[in-house]
């Protein structure tokens, strides 16, 4: 049989692949089908009907639905015949029958499929005199999501999202006929993190999301595309303002990262740029110590004067906020000014060396059919929810296995085909134990049966991925690369992504910003405390509320003299600085921005920065004037043929037309890039102390929605942080015999606090998991002290 | 509104165990609800989502699409009153008319003592029979407003502890099956099926 199908649609012969759904074949081709229920990144289902075209495929022609209808050879297909169009016009008269046609009060109105569908190829008149079904007007069915379910078509789009691509079936068809309805469950709402997504491919006005409610209209919109920084995966995004003030987020159908779709924190954190906490003017601490606005020269020699001291007592920390662009006139302006102590994370990622050192595999390779991922990293839905979305389609859909090597349970358990969950510090060892083939016995709290499992799929010759983060803050990150070490070993062919915490951190290691000949963060704060070091520069970082030892951060900022912040808020770190300027942006700059998987995406600027806030880049370059360093640059395309003659890696960037190929390049890795894991060793270089017979080897991991500044600053977000409970295994749970959401004391060396309790059956025995940065407890405060793991003891009341 | 008592979450233990996907037993285990309380209340569907592991929004789904799957209370007798064409033509308005009077209560409704409902059904499948009514889904054949009175009074007078007794809205059946663990059949996972089913005939059997 031949590979391609030849079909004729509206008298042109056309090719198709095997297989292709008809509706797609026509619109490859230049045919558009008009549809409601179909989507291509969801299953066909046939709801909707409006896809009815023509067919014949020899038995004489007659209607079929075309998003049903795989293509044939020799089908012969007419959209346009009359009585094709007679069913475009039956069908959408049926549709209308319930539809309220309040379009000019309708958020969609604009830019409705059944409005625009309605006019294209629809009846022009209404014969429907009757009463319509009536509903109460929109009812929130989550905390960010509307339902009017007067104006659903009941096309199934978006409890299929919820159930085929999200895993969140928390919305389904309620009742039968006439009165069937999309709801949820009384009392349990829509809360899934991806549930924005519902709103974006609705195609009418039923479901809206609380954010975007009756602010605009769509022919008021403006848009650019760009890229989410949320996090690190780089999400696709459109930025559309009105009246110079972006007011949605919607997600691109980008092949290789996101699909189109997007978590809500993508999508709703745009709202933290128009916040009232935003930093609009550069300001000065006066002799009083109180904050007063300053002109940017004042504030820009204030800072100079601060930096202008031996260059080791300054220290950098932070850059995983900036723009590729503002990175690099920030590296020039460190290199200039000869500061060596710079770091874009705070030791809750991974060694930058080690990162820079993976084998990187691009999320198409990860999710790729009949493959094997491995998680070695926190839950994905939590830290990096695109991701998720792409790893959970292929294990679902694609028959990928996943495996994975976490500390608890993930959003992804449900779909793996093994889950080892060691107890901190023993990750290495299990890892090792794999990597050796000793599966007959169970090692660090992991069942032979479950690492035999594992060891089975790894050696199986299908290609692996690893995704390598920091699953546990409590527990050092030498035994997670030393289990990577380990896996790596057992698969030489295994690639990588990195699952790190703040946006374009990527970008910030591929630029230098990593404490390579000098101090990192935690030796930084150190110094601070010791009086070594008297200027500390904060790039966009909050060590205040964001770094997990917290009582290093505090001794560091009672120590440290000059603290320079530049940001885009004054969080808890920035308002005890004693000179802030104020940085531009997401959507206020253009810009690019550096993925997990080195893809290199732009950042456009739609709206103007706040009043006197500024591109990143520019204030290095005026940092490096006022201390009379040229860095080389003076306009942003200066500055990227700067970048792209200087750093190997950026050569050849055409920076004009990053997106013009659709995804964005590949950076090349370079020779000798980083430390590789076979350097490293699978042995931990951090010994795992004992564990006592009543302690509970500690979990701190995070949650999408926490008290982070960018969740904070977005007011549909803020309240969407959960208060912090402490969750215990099914078995350590039952010997503490308190019920379920019982208070009880938490201990460890450093502090004590009483938590609610939950059981929790994901967890293995021996552990107690506090999430981090929520409120009601701060997991920071158990994370005192430099050790390899943390135990704690748990007791009743 | 209570979730399954200790007895019916053993039972619904039991009937999802018959199943090689926990998710089949979803209907079994509404019928369980409904027996339990006589309709399937909000607590129950939660209870059973996390018996069989799905949301309660799924459950909701499922339940709300079967008429007969009650969301709201309803009495100890359920009258369907069929008003479908053949019915319709020998009285069934004349019938409804009667029987609402009787009772004091619209159709839809449920009489102040909790013992009926009302409810105007479609086609009940004895046409021959006309017109017809179901009491707990129980025919009545050829009922006029005389043998309707007559019905009423009966129920009324009903003695429950008489196994012959309409039995309460929700009762799958009086007696319940029990299959002894050993000669259960099992549930077999659909990729663990090797063979063809049963049913089918094979070749050695053709020959004999």
């Amino acid at each position: 049989m031949s590979d391609v199908i030849t079909i004729t649609i509206n008298g042109q012969s056309v090719e198709c692949q095997p297989g292709e759904l008809l509706i797609d074949a026509a619109e490859r081709t230049g045919t558009y089908i008009p549809r409601f229920c179909y989507h291509p990144r969801m299953k066909p289902v046939g709801m909707c009907r409006m896809c009815l075209v023509d067919v014949d495929t020899g038995r004489g022609p007659g209607l079929q639905p075309s998003c049903m209808l795989t293509v044939s050879p020799g089908m012969t297909v007419d959209t346009e015949s009359e009585r094709t169009q007679r069913a475009q016009e039956g069908i959408l008269e049926l549709l209308l029958v319930n539809h309220p046609l309040d379009c000019p009060v309708c958020d969609k109105g604009g830019e409705c499929p059944l409005q625009d569908q309605t006019v294209a190829y629809g009846p022009g008149e209404s014969r429907f005199i009757e009463e319509k079904r009536h509903y109460e007007k929109p009812i929130p069915i989550s905390d960010l999501v509307y339902l009017d379910r007067e104006r659903c078509i009941l096309c199934d789009r978006c409890t299929r999202f919820a159930s085929d691509v999200a895993g969140d079936p928390l919305i389904h068809f309620i009742d039968r006929g006439n009165e069937t309805q999309v709801n949820t469950f009384p009392d349990e709402p829509f809360s899934s993190y991806f549930s924005g997504n519902t709103v974006q491919i609705c195609p009418v006005g039923a479901l809206t999301a609380e954010p975007y409610r009756f602010k605009a209209r769509p022919w008021d919109l403006a848009e650019v595309e760009s890229t989410s920084t949320v996090d690190t995966t780089g999400a696709r995004v459109v930025v559309q303002s009105s009246r110079d003030a972006v007011v949605r987020v919607l997600g691109v159908d980008s092949d290789a990262v996101n699909w189109s779709w997007l978590s809500d924190k993508d999508r709703f954190a745009y709202e933290s740029g128009t916040s009232e906490d935003r930093l609009v003017d550069p300001l000065v601490r006066n002799e009083a110590g109180e904050f007063g606005i300053a002109r940017w020269t004042d504030a820009s020699s204030f800072a100079a004067e601060a930096l202008s001291i031996d260059p080791s007592r300054i220290g950098v920390i932070g850059g995983a906020r900036l723009p590729i662009e503002g990175q690099f006139a920030w590296r020039r302006l460190l290199d200039a000014a000869g500061i060596a102590n710079v770091d874009a994370q705070l030791n809750d990622g991974l060694d930058a060396d080690v990162v820079q050192g993976l084998p990187r595999a691009t999320i198409a390779e990860a999710a790729a059919p009949g493959g094997v991922v491995v998680l070695l990293s926190a839950d994905p839905k939590e830290e990096l929810p695109t991701l998720y979305l792409r790893l959970r389609h292929a294990a679902v859909e694609d028959g990928a296995s996943i495996i994975e090597i976490t500390p608890r349970s993930t959003g992804l358990s449900r779909y793996a085909t093994a889950s080892l969950h060691p107890l901190p510090g023993s990750v290495a060892e299990v890892a090792t134990a794999l990597a050796d083939s000793n599966t007959g016995a169970d090692v660090g709290g992991v069942a032979a049966a479950s690492l035999a499992k594992a060891a089975e799929l790894l050696s199986s010759g299908r290609p692996v991925t690893i995704v390598l983060g920091r699953p546990n803050l409590a527990e050092d990150a030498s035994f997670v690369t030393a289990a990577a070490s380990a896996l790596a070993r057992m698969v030489p062919d295994a690639k990588f992504l990195p699952a790190l915490r703040r946006g374009n951190v990527h970008g910030a290691i591929e630029l230098g910003l990593t404490p390579t000949s000098g101090l990192e963060t935690e030796e930084m704060l150190q110094a601070c405390a010791n009086d070594e070091i008297e200027t500390l520069v904060l790039l966009g970082s909050d060590p205040l509320s964001d770094f997990p030892n917290r009582a290093l951060v505090d001794a560091a900022f009672d120590h440290v003299e000059n603290v320079i912040a530049i940001d885009t808020f004054l969080n808890p770190s920035s308002s005890r600085a004693d000179v802030v300027l104020p940085a531009a942006g997401f959507g206020e700059v253009d810009g690019s921005f550096l993925n997990l998987e080195r893809r290199l995406s732009p950042l456009r600027a739609k709206v103007t920065a706040p009043g006197q806030a500024r591109a990143d880049w520019m204030i290095a370059a005026e940092l490096g004037a006022t201390l009379g360093h040229d860095l080389g640059f003076g306009t942003l395309d200066e500055l990227r043929s700067e970048l792209s003659n200087s750093v190997a890696s950026f050569a050849g960037i055409d920076w004009a037309n990053l997106d013009a190929a659709g995804d964005g390049p590949i950076l090349p890795a370079l020779e000798g890039a980083g430390v590789a894991l076979s350097d490293i060793g699978s042995a931990s270089t951090v010994a795992v102390p004992p564990r006592d017979g009543y302690g509970l080897r500690l979990v701190v991991d995070r949650k999408l929605w926490d008290l982070g500044t960018m969740v904070q600053q977005s007011a549909s977000l803020a309240h969407l942080a959960a208060p912090a409970e402490l969750s215990l295994s099914t078995h350590d749970f039952e010997s503490l015999g308190v019920d379920d959401g019982a208070s009880v004391t938490i201990e460890s060396e450093a502090t004590s606090a009483s938590l609610v309790v939950r059981h929790d059956s994901g967890l293995p025995r021996g552990a107690a998991r506090v999430p981090y940065q929520l409120p009601g407890f701060d997991a920071g405060r158990l994370l005192s002290g430099d050790h390899a793991v943390i135990d704690v003891r748990v007791s009743a009341g | 509104m209570p979730r399954l008592n200790a007895n019916n979450e053993m039972l619904a233990r039991e009937i999802i165990a018959r199943y090689p996907v926990r998710k089949s037993a979803l209907i079994p285990l509404l019928h369980l609800a409904q027996e339990q309380d006589g309709y399937v209340a909000e607590d129950a569907m939660a209870h059973i989502a996390e018996l069989v592991e799905v949301t309660p929004a799924e459950v909701l789904g499922t339940c709300s699409f079967y008429e007969m799957f009650k969301l709201h209370p309803v009495g100890h007798y359920v009258i369907n009153v069929c008003g479908t064409l053949s019915c319709q033509l020998l009285g069934a308005d004349e019938l409804i008319h009667h029987a609402e009077d009787r009772l004091g209560i619209k159709v839809g409704a449920t009489t102040e003592d909790g013992r009926f409902t009302l409810e105007k059904a479609e086609c009940q499948a004895a046409c021959t029979e006309a017109p017809c009514l179901q009491v707990n889904y129980r025919h009545e054949y050829r009922v006029t407003t005389d043998d309707f009175d007559a019905m009423i009074d009966r129920l009324n007078n009903a003695d429950q502890k008489d196994p012959a007794a309409i039995p309460p809205h929700g009762t799958l059946s009086t007696v319940r099956q029990q299959i002894p663990s050993g000669r259960a059949v099992g549930a077999v996972a659909p990729e663990l099926v090797t063979g063809p089913p049963v049913w089918m005939p094979t070749e050695s059997a053709e020959e004999s």
